[in-house]
C-alpha cells in the first residue's frame, strides 16, 4: 500500500481539482470559463490547425537561446567575481542595482532596441536568467571549502590548472541549482514577453485567444501546456544533479 | 607566532625551536588551544610566522610545497572525484600508463582495494581518511603533516588506524610529523613526542620514545611513558573523587 501512495494520492488530488473546477464553472453558469474537457478539445484543435507544435518550439527556442547565453556570461563572471575581490568591487554593485528591476520592466526597452522580433524575447530571456546564474556561480565560489584549495594549493596548483581541477567542479553543484532557478524564471519570462514583443509562442498564443474572440477555452490550453512545458524542463535540468560529478552537492534526502 | 585579537594581540606560540630527522615519526601533542595546529600549519607554509622561520633541508618554507603534503583533520579528499582519481590527484605529470601501478600500489597499501570506483561519499568517514592518507603517500613527499587526521573517527576505527599508519611508515619511511590532543595516540605511534603547553604554546617536553613495534599497550614501558606525558600536563590519572562515589566502579583508571 506504502509503495502506491506517491504514484495514487497525485492522481486523487489531481482528479479532485479537476472535478472543483469542473463543479465551480457549472455552478457558476458561466459561458465565458471553459470546463476541463473543451480545453481538451481546444488542445485538439490547436494540434490540428498546426500552430501548438510551431508556438512550443517558438518558445523553446527563445529559451533556449536566451538561456543558453546567460550561462555562458553568468557562469564564467560569477566565478570570476568570487574569486577575484577587485572585480567583485568594481562589478557586483551595478549587478545588485540591474537585478531587481524586473525583466518585465525591460520589455519597452528591448522592443525600441529589437523591434518585434525574436531578439526582444530572446533579449529579455537572458536578462532575467543571466543574474541568477552569476549569482549562484559567485556565492559557489565564496563558499568553497577551504580545505579543497589549500590541498590543490598544497599539490603545487596555480591559477587555471587550480581553476579547472578544483574551484570549477567543486562549484558545479550550486552553479546547477543556480541553473535550475534561472531556468524557472526564464520560463516565467517568455510567456510574458511574447504577449507584447512577437507574434508566435505560448505567450502570443494566449493573449492572442483572448483577444481575437474571448476564446478561453484556448487562454487556458495554453496555460496548461506552459506549465506542463515548465514541469518538464525542470525535470531535465534536475537530470544532471544525479551525474557523480555533483551528486555529493545535494543532501542524500529523497 | 600571534594572531590579531579584538583588543590586543593573541601570542598562540611562543620560541618553538624544533629540529626533526629525515625519517623521523615526531607526535606534537598539547591541549585544545595550545597552538599546535597553528604551528604545523606554519611549518607547512600554509601560514607565516610573526617571527622566525622555518627551513627543510636548509632552505626556507614559503609556502606549501608539492614535497610535503598535509593531511587535513577534516578531510581535504576531493568529492567529485572516485578513489583513484584522489589518489592520483597528486601525479598529473606522468602518462596514465605509468599512474595506474602507483596509485594501485597505494590503494592495496591502505587497504582500499576493490573501492577504487566509489566516490567518497560512500565511503566511512576512516575509509576517506585512507583515501588521503594514499593521495599523500602517491606524490611520494619527502614529509607528511598531518593535523589530528583520526580525530573525527571513532575509537576502535582510530586504533586500526594507527597500526596501519606504523605499518605504511615502517615500509616508506617518510618523515611524519603528526598532531594530535590524544597522548596515547602520540606515545602508540611516534619516534619523539613534542609536549605543548597550554597557551602560549612552548615546547614543554621533548620526549624520545624509544619503545620496539608492535608496540604492546599492555607493557609497563608503555604505561609510564604515557603517563610521564600526562604528568607533563599536570593531568590526574583518575575520574571523580573517592568521597561521595556510591560505587567503588565510578573511581576508574583511565
Amino acid at each position: 500500500m506504502k509503495r502506491w501512495l506517491p504514484v495514487l494520492l497525485p492522481i486523487v488530488s489531481i482528479t479532485a481539482a479537476v472535478s472543483l473546477w469542473d463543479l465551480v464553472v457549472v455552478l457558476s453558469r458561466t459561458d465565458i470559463f471553459p470546463r476541463p474537457h473543451e480545453v481538451i478539445l481546444a488542445i485538439g484543435e490547436l494540434i490540428s490547425r498546426g500552430v501548438l507544435f510551431n508556438y512550443i518550439i517558438a518558445s523553446l527556442f527563445r529559451v533556449g537561446v536566451g538561456f543558453t547565453l546567460a550561462t555562458l556570461v553568468g557562469v564564467p563572471l560569477g566565478l570570476t567575481l568570487g574569486w577575484f575581490r577587485p572585480a567583485l568591487w568594481a562589478i557586483n554593485p551595478i549587478i545588485q542595482i540591474l537585478r531587481p528591476i524586473s525583466p518585465i520592466a525591460w520589455i519597452p526597452v528591448a522592443i525600441l532596441w529589437f523591434r518585434v522580433d525574436d531578439r526582444a524575447p530572446i533579449f529579455l530571456i537572458f536578462l532575467a536568467s543571466v543574474f541568477p546564474i552569476t549569482v549562484s556561480s559567485l556565492a559557489a565560489v565564496q563558499n568553497i571549502q577551504p580545505v579543497y584549495v589549500r590541498a590543490a594549493e598544497n599539490f603545487g596548483l596555480r591559477g587555471f590548472a587550480l581553476f579547472r581541477r578544483v574551484i570549477f567542479p567543486a562549484c558545479l553543484p550550486q552553479i546547477l541549482t543556480g541553473l535550475r532557478i534561472a531556468m524557472g524564471i526564464a520560463w516565467l519570462v517568455v510567456v510574458a514577453a511574447e504577449m507584447i514583443a512577437v507574434n508566435s509562442g505560448l505567450g502570443y498564443l494566449i493573449i492572442d485567444a483572448r483577444n481575437a474572440g474571448k476564446r478561453y477555452d484556448l487562454v487556458v490550453a495554453g496555460m496548461l501546456m506552459i506549465g506542463l512545458i515548465g514541469l518538464f524542463l525542470d525535470f531535465l535540468i534536475r537530470q544532471l544533479e544525479l551525474f557523480d560529478e555533483v551528486k555529493w552537492g545535494y543532501s542524500q534526502r529523497n | 607566532m600571534q594572531f590579531a585579537g579584538k583588543t590586543a594581540p593573541i601570542v598562540v606560540l611562543e620560541s618553538i625551536d624544533l629540529e626533526v630527522v629525515r625519517g623521523e615519526f615526531v607526535c606534537i601533542v598539547g591541549p585544545s588551544g595550545c597552538g599546535k595546529s597553528t604551528l604545523l600549519n606554519i611549518i607547512a607554509g600554509f601560514l607565516k610566522p610573526t617571527v622566525g622561520e622555518v627551513l627543510v633541508n636548509g632552505t626556507q618554507v614559503s609556502g606549501p610545497d608539492p614535497q610535503r603534503i598535509f593531511v587535513f583533520q577534516d578531510n581535504g579528499v576531493f568529492p567529485w572525484l572516485t578513489v583513484e582519481q584522489n589518489i592520483g590527484f597528486g601525479l598529473d605529470r606522468l602518462s596514465p600508463d605509468e599512474k595506474a601501478p602507483i596509485i594501485q600500489r597505494y590503494i592495496d597499501m591502505v587497504g582500499l582495494t576493490k573501492f577504487e570506483k566509489l566516490y567518497p561519499r560512500e565511503l566511512s568517514g576512516g575509509m576517506r581518511q585512507r583515501v588521503e592518507i594514499a593521495r599523500a603517500l602517491a606524490a611520494n613527499p619527502d614529509i607528511i603533516y598531518m593535523d589530528e587526521p583520526f580525530g573525527a573517527l571513532d575509537f576502535l576505527t582510530r586504533l586500526k588506524m594507527r597500526a596501519d599508519l606504523t605499518r605504511i611508515w615502517q615500509e616508506e619511511r617518510k618523515t611524519i610529523l603528526f598532531v594530535t590532543h590524544d597522548i596515547e595516540e602520540s606515545v602508540q605511534l611516534a619516534d619523539r613526542v613534542i609536549v605543548l603547553s597550554p597557551r602560549p604554546g612552548k615546547i614543554q617536553k621533548d620526549l624520545a620514545i624509544d619503545l620496539p613495534r608492535p608496540r604492546d599497550l599492555d607493557s609497563s614501558a608503555y604505561l609510564e611513558t604515557r603517563d610521564e606525558i600526562f604528568h607533563t600536563m599536570g593531568m590526574s590519572l583518575r575520574v571523580g573523587s573517592d568521597q561521595d562515589s556510591p560505587r567503588e566502579s565510578t573511581t576508574t583508571r583511565l
